[in-house]
């Protein structure tokens, strides 16, 4: 009786395998067809035929819808992954790097670029990016490891970061010129309209490395879902992979939204939907949170480019309206049952 | 194959353990009782490598901190008090976590058979695929323990690990680790409240008080009326059974140490 049960149990094993595959697959390819979509969108009358035959007339294509269309895909998957190593480090459902002000910080840190270097020093706006969602990271970590700290707790320290550094950001406004205003104003809109390709080159510089950098820790951020002294006893050095993930969140966050200014809840959303289709395992959830996030930002831009055409309405305000009721929905089920 | 000497630990203004020793050879089952508070789970802890004491604790010859956290892993299973209620994952997933030490990327079929296998040890083959978060408080118990079952190692480090079970399944439990012990030469370190478990099957108690070893040895000989008062501050009967002594607790002493 005993192999029998051995070999269901395999079974059903691998076919839990088998359908997260399937559902990855599933959704690589609806993204591919997003893409094209997206591509074939726009106030120019190019269709999607056209894009197919003829790759377009050259300008208007690579200058303007293939950049917007791989910076999306950049952004989304940054953020949800982001989204989701957060979420596995701080044992946090509710983490994310919009709800933590990772992204406030980020937008401050563009802003501080802005101001001081100039919107075309592209540098100084990324590192002022990284710089302070690095320091709001360090600062959550810290508030995270004090005793009393609920999932709760983490969110309403973010609420206060994300205040002060929108009050850090309005004084940069209010003392800036007109100029650097607009830039900021610009950023906090969040954007994908304006990616050139040197935007798309930093900001991939610092996605796309730490993508299978997270990706290789999937087993230890599983291990670290069952608590830290059962990580700790199975192999995993806690602090430091907690350390290390963070980090990589916060680069991935800042690489996201340094060019194109706060695009919301991609990270909260991202992965709940991928926990959705695959279940906890990171060796899963990972890449599934980064089709996701990559499919909501494509289609949430769309949605801004065609919803109220010919006016386009900036993709972060778009996500916000999404990512918002979601959010909600979240707060409002029962009390650590997030997941 | 392991041995601690002279443990001392500390949590910021409160000494807890001090000056304990214990050595562990392979087939042993040694129960480590004591109050509330008295340094039980930080004992645990420090053996387990989780806390760092002042004192010596060798694994296998060599100095625990000393040994690779992935090797020491593979050498040594610890089972906390508290586990969290919530994994967003299956049950089988939970145990196979027990794994982790062995693996690379993709569970090989060994590495799913130990899984399967300490599930079905343990009675939980029918829960393994449903959620971890849907199940009850003494099945999660159990799932901790499979998962220290699947990692496969030749030492057990277990921090009151029937606390939620109920009576029968905390005597399938001790049975299970007993066997274990005797079969294979795991060795054994577990925290009990119940005298009773202690008494019947451990081969070894060691019995703390305010953070210093007050008793050590069988457990009939350290758990006496006279012992169990002046550390539990309670008056108990001991009664011999077939299994062991009975230990049934009467008041509260009136002078409790």
């Amino acid at each position: 009786m005993k192999p029998a049960c051995n070999k269901d149990g395999q079974a059903a094993y691998g076919a839990l395998t088998g359908r997260r595959v399937a559902w990855m697959l599933g959704l690589a390819a609806l993204l591919f067809v997003v893409a094209l979509l997206s591509l074939a969108m726009g106030s120019s009358a190019a269709g999607l035929r056209d894009v197919l035959r003829t790759g377009l007339d050259g300008v208007i294509f690579w200058e303007l819808r293939v950049p917007r269309v791989i910076m999306g895909l950049l952004v989304g998957s940054g953020l949800a992954v982001g989204g989701a190593a957060t979420q596995a480090v701080l044992r946090n459902p509710l983490a994310s790097p919009f709800t933590l002000g990772v992204a406030s910080g980020a937008g401050f840190g563009a802003a501080l670029g802005i101001v001081l270097a100039g919107a075309t020093v592209k540098w100084a706006v990324a590192g002022g990016a990284f710089t302070f969602a690095l320091v709001t990271v360090l600062f959550i970590l810290a508030v995270a490891r004090m005793k009393s700290a609920t999932p709760e707790t983490l969110v309403l320290a973010g609420v206060a970061v994300m205040f002060l550094f929108s009050a850090g950001t309005s004084l940069l406004q209010f003392l800036g010129t007109e100029q650097q205003i607009q830039s900021i104003v610009f950023w906090s809109f969040g954007n994908l309209t304006r990616a050139a390709w040197t935007d798309i080159l930093i900001a991939a510089g610092m996605i796309l490395p730490a993508l299978p950098a997270l990706f290789l820790r999937a087993w230890d951020l599983n291990l670290l879902l069952a608590g830290d002294e059962m990580a700790a006893s199975l192999g995993v050095r806690v602090d430091r992979l907690r350390l290390t993930a963070l980090l990589l969140a916060a680069l991935m966050t800042a690489g996201a939204i340094c060019f194109t200014g706060v695009i919301g809840f991609i990270g909260l959303v991202g992965p709940h939907l991928a926990r959705l289709m695959v279940g906890g395992d990171h060796r899963f959830l990972l890449p599934t949170s980064a089709l996701c996030g990559a499919l909501l930002v494509l289609v949430s831009d769309s949605l801004g480019r065609t919803f109220f055409a010919p006016h386009m309405v900036p993709i972060g305000i778009v996500t916000a309206f999404l990512g918002v009721p979601f959010f909600f929905a979240l707060l409002l089920r029962r009390k650590r049952e997030f997941w | 194959m392991l041995k601690a000497s002279d443990l001392f630990y500390s949590y910021p203004g409160r000494p807890v353990l001090q000056g304990v020793s214990l050595t562990l050879s392979p087939g042993e089952v040694v129960a480590v009782l004591g109050p509330n508070g008295t340094g039980k789970s930080t004992l645990l802890r420090c053996l387990a490598g989780a806390l760092t004491p002042q004192g010596q604790i060798e694994l296998s010859g060599r100095a625990l901190g000393a040994v690779p956290p992935v090797e020491r892993a593979r050498l040594l299973a610890f089972v906390p008090q508290h586990v969290p209620a919530r994994l967003p994952m299956t049950v089988f997933e939970a145990v196979l976590l027990g794994r982790r030490p062995y693996l690379s990327w993709r569970p090989r079929p060994q590495d799913l058979e130990a899984t399967w296998e300490s599930l079905s040890i343990l009675g939980l083959a029918e829960l393994a695929h449903r959620e971890f978060s849907e199940i009850s408080g003494g099945q999660r118990q159990k799932v901790a323990l499979a998962r220290a079952l699947a990692q496969n190692s030749r030492l057990l480090i277990m921090d009151e690990p029937t606390s939620s079970l109920d009576l029968r399944h905390q005597l399938e439990v001790m049975s299970l680790l007993c066997a274990r012990a005797e079969e294979q030469g795991t060795g054994v370190v577990l925290a009990v409240h119940d005298l009773n478990l202690a008494a019947r099957f451990a081969s070894r108690a060691l019995l703390l008080h305010q953070g210093r070893i007050f008793a050590e040895g069988p457990p009939e000989q350290v758990l006496t009326e006279d012992s169990i008062r002046e550390v539990y501050g309670v008056d108990v009967l001991r009664m011999e059974a077939a299994a062991g002594a009975m230990y049934f607790p009467l008041a509260a002493s009136s002078s409790p140490a």
